[in-house]
C-alpha cells in the first residue's frame, strides 16, 4: 500500500507538471483550480474508477464529470497519461481544430463523459447518469467534481435535493474546497459555511477530508462506495495553485498562464517536491 | 479617458469607465456582478462605490432577479456577467421579471459572439441577440467601439425600460471620435455607395469597412451601416439602403438566425425585398481558437464578406 501511494503521489506531481506546460503553451487557461484538483483526479483515474481507456464509451464504466470545467487541463493530462489520446494533443490546448477545447467537450475528446464549462450543471447531469444506472441495473458509479464558487449556483442545491430523493448511493460528489473563486475568497464573494451541515441537511453522507492526502482521499472514496441509500459528498479541503509556491492561495492565478520564467520555477519546485 | 482612432480596445473597458461616470452622476446607479468583475470591468465601480456594488457570486439567475427587485425600488441597476449566461441562464428572469414589468434594468454582458475565442463554445454567446430580441419591449444593441459603447451605456441609464448591451472581450478598433452622432435605435452610415450595402453590428463593423475597401479596389461602391441597435431596428435606414443599392449583406458575430440578419430580412421582406445574404455562424457552434482564425474558419472574415457581396450584386435584378 505504501509504495502504491508513493506511486500515486508521483503521478499527481507529473500531472501538475504537464498541465502547467499545457497552459503555458496555450498562453491561456486555468492553473489554480486545476492544481487544487490534481490529487483527487489522480486517485480517481489511477485507483478508484473502473475504466477502459482503450474503450472510452464502455457502457459499464464509472463516470467522471468535471463540473468545474475550466479546470480541464488536469483532466486532459490524466486522460492522456491513461492512454485515451496521444501526447501531441496536449500541446494544442485551446487551439483551433484541437480535440482539447477551452472547456471539456464530450464530442471532441475521448474519455470526457460530459461537456461542461457553464458552472452549476454537472451534478444534475451526474444524477441523470446515476438514475439510469439504477434503472438499467448496472453497477457503475458516478463521480462529480464541483468547485466551491460553483456552489453559488442554485441548481447545485436543486440537484442536492434530488439525489437524496432517489437515494443515489452510486453518486459521489467532490467539492474542491480551495476557498477561492474568481473575484476573491469564498467568504468575500458568497460565504458557504456551515457547508457540511448544509449537505447533511439535504440528506447526503458527508465526508470532510484533506484533499491533498492521497491515502485519505482513497479512504474517503472507499467509504463513499460502502455507503448505501444515500449519496456521498466529499468536501475536500484544498489549496488553489497547490504545488507551486507563487500560485498557492493567490486568486490571480485562477485564469492566467505562467510566463517562461514562471513555468521554469514551477517545474523546478514540482521536481524537488519530497515524495 | 481619450481613445485614439484605430487603437484596439475591448468595448467592455468603456462599459467599466461609463459605470464610474454614472456612479458619480447619480446615487441611483447600482451594479450587480456574478463573480467575474475583473473580466466584466465592474471592478473599478466596485472600488469606487463599494456600497452600491453587489457581488452575487456565480449565480446569474439569482443576480438577474435581484436586479429586478432593485429596479422595483426605483434604482437603475446594471447587471454584469458573460453574454451566454445573461441571455440563457437568466433568460426567464429577463423575460418575466425584467421585460414583462418593463423595468429599467440594464444588462451589459461581456464576451459577445466569438470574441471569447479560446474559451470555446461554452463561453461564446452566439445566440443571445436572437433570444433577447424576441422578448417584447427589450432594447438590444452591440456598439462597434469604445466611444459608442460609452455613449450607449449613458443613454441606456437615462432611458426607461430594459436594455441589453453586448460587449466584446477582445480589442476592436476605435472607429469614432466624440463628435459621432450616436443614438440608440439609429443606424450610423459610415460610407455611402450605389452598388451594395453592408449592414454590420458590433465587432463586425470594422470588418465590413475593410471589406468595403476591398470592394472599392474592384470598382464597387459600398454603403456601410453600423446597425448597433437591432431592436428597435432602424427600418428607415434599411429601406433607404435597399432602394439605393438594391443588394444587402448583413455581417454579425452571431448565428445567422434571430440576430441582425433576421432582423434586416424581416424589414426587407415586408417593405422592400432585395437580394440579400447573411454572414454569421451557419447552424454550427464555433470552437476554441484565436478570434481571427475563428472568423476565417467559420466564413466571417473579410474575404467571406467580399465574396458574399459579389454574389449578391450578381443576383440584383
Ligand atoms: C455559469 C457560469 N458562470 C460564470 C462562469 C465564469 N467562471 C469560471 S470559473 C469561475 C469561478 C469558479 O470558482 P470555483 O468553482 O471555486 O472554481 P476553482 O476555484 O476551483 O477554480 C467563474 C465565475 C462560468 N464558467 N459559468
Amino acid at each position: 500500500m505504501k509504495t502504491e501511494i508513493e506511486a500515486l503521489k508521483q503521478k499527481a506531481c507529473q500531472i501538475r507538471r504537464e498541465l502547467l506546460k499545457m497552459i503555458h503553451t496555450a498562453k491561456s487557461g486555468h492553473p489554480g483550480g486545476a492544481l487544487s484538483a490534481a490529487d483527487i483526479v489522480t486517485a480517481l483515474y489511477w485507483q478508484v474508477m473502473r475504466i477502459r481507456p482503450e474503450e472510452p464509451d464502455w457502457p459499464d464504466r464509472d463516470r467522471f464529470i468535471l463540473s468545474k470545467g475550466h479546470a480541464c487541463p488536469v483532466l486532459y493530462t490524466a486522460l492522456c497519461l491513461k492512454g485515451y489520446f496521444d501526447r501531441e494533443h496536449l500541446g494544442r490546448l485551446r487551439r483551433i481544430n484541437s480535440i482539447l477545447q477551452g472547456h471539456p467537450d464530450m464530442r471532441k475528446t475521448p474519455g470526457i463523459d460530459s461537456t461542461t464549462g457553464s458552472l452549476g450543471n454537472g451534478l444534475s447531469i451526474g444524477i441523470g447518469m446515476a438514475l439510469m444506472g439504477k434503472l438499467d441495473k448496472k453497477d457503475y458509479r458516478v463521480y462529480v467534481m464541483l468547485g466551491c464558487g460553483e456552489l453559488d449556483e442554485g441548481m447545485i442545491w436543486e440537484a442536492a435535493m434530488c439525489a437524496n430523493k432517489y437515494k443515489l448511493d452510486n453518486l459521489c460528489a467532490v467539492v474542491d474546497y480551495n476557498q477561492l473563486q474568481l473575484d476573491g475568497t469564498v467568504d468575500e464573494v458568497m460565504p458557504l459555511e456551515p457547508l457540511s451541515d448544509k449537505w447533511q441537511a439535504f440528506g447526503w453522507n458527508v465526508l470532510r477530508i484533506d484533499g491533498h492526502d492521497i491515502k485519505i482521499i482513497l479512504e474517503a472514496f472507499g467509504k463513499a462506495e460502502e455507503t448505501k441509500n444515500a449519496p456521498t459528498v466529499i468536501i475536500a479541503d484544498t489549496i488553489k495553485g497547490k504545488g507551486v509556491s507563487y500560485m498557492e492561495d493567490i486568486c490571480g492565478w485562477h485564469g492566467k498562464a505562467p510566463s517562461d520564467k514562471e513555468l521554469m520555477q514551477a517545474l523546478q519546485e514540482l521536481e524537488e517536491v519530497d515524495l | 479617458m481619450m481613445y485614439q482612432k484605430g487603437e484596439m480596445v475591448p468595448t467592455r473597458n468603456a462599459y467599466g469607465q461609463a459605470l464610474i461616470e454614472l456612479g458619480e452622476q447619480t446615487e441611483d446607479v447600482v451594479v450587480f456582478e456574478a463573480d467575474i468583475s475583473k473580466s466584466t470591468r465592474t471592478d473599478g465601480f466596485a472600488r469606487k462605490f463599494p456600497e452600491r456594488f453587489f457581488n452575487i457570486g456565480v449565480a446569474e439567475q439569482n443576480e438577474m432577479a435581484i436586479a429586478a427587485g432593485a429596479a422595483m425600488c426605483g434604482k437603475i441597476p446594471f447587471v454584469s456577467t458573460y453574454a451566454v449566461f445573461a441571455s440563457m441562464r437568466a433568460c426567464e428572469q429577463i423575460r418575466t421579471f425584467v421585460a414583462y414589468p418593463k423595468l429599467n434594468v440594464n444588462i451589459c454582458p461581456s464576451h459577445g459572439g466569438v470574441t471569447s475565442a479560446n474559451d470555446g463554445a461554452t463561453h461564446q454567446a452566439t445566440e443571445d441577440l436572437g433570444i433577447i430580441r424576441t422578448i417584447p419591449g427589450m432594447t438590444v444593441l452591440m456598439p462597434a467601439d469604445v466611444v459608442t459603447t460609452r455613449m450607449a451605456v449613458h443613454q441606456a441609464a437615462a432611458m426607461d425600460g430594459p436594455v441589453y448591451i453586448r460587449l466584446t472581450r477582445g480589442g476592436v478598433p476605435v472607429l469614432y471620435d466624440e463628435s459621432v452622432d450616436f443614438q440608440i435605435g439609429k443606424a450610423i452610415s459610415l460610407q455611402e455607395g450605389k452598388d451594395i450595402t453592408l449592414i454590420a453590428i458590433g465587432d463586425m463593423v470594422c470588418k465590413a469597412l475593410v471589406a468595403a475597401e476591398e470592394l472599392a479596389k474592384e470598382g464597387l461602391d459600398t454603403t456601410v451601416l453600423d446597425m448597433h441597435t437591432i431592436k428597435p431596428i432602424d427600418e428607415e435606414a434599411i429601406v433607404k439602403a435597399a432602394v439605393q443599392t438594391g443588394s444587402i449583406v448583413t455581417v454579425e458575430d452571431h448565428q445567422i438566425y434571430g440576430g441582425l440578419g433576421s432582423a434586416v430580412a424581416e424589414v426587407l421582406v415586408e417593405k422592400h425585398p432585395v437580394a440579400m445574404e447573411r454572414i454569421g455562424l451557419k447552424n454550427t457552434f464555433a470552437e476554441s481558437g484565436e478570434y481571427e482564425e475563428l472568423l476565417n474558419k467559420y466564413g466571417m472574415d473579410v474575404p467571406s464578406i467580399v465574396q458574399a457581396a459579389k454574389r449578391v450584386i450578381s443576383r440584383k435584378k
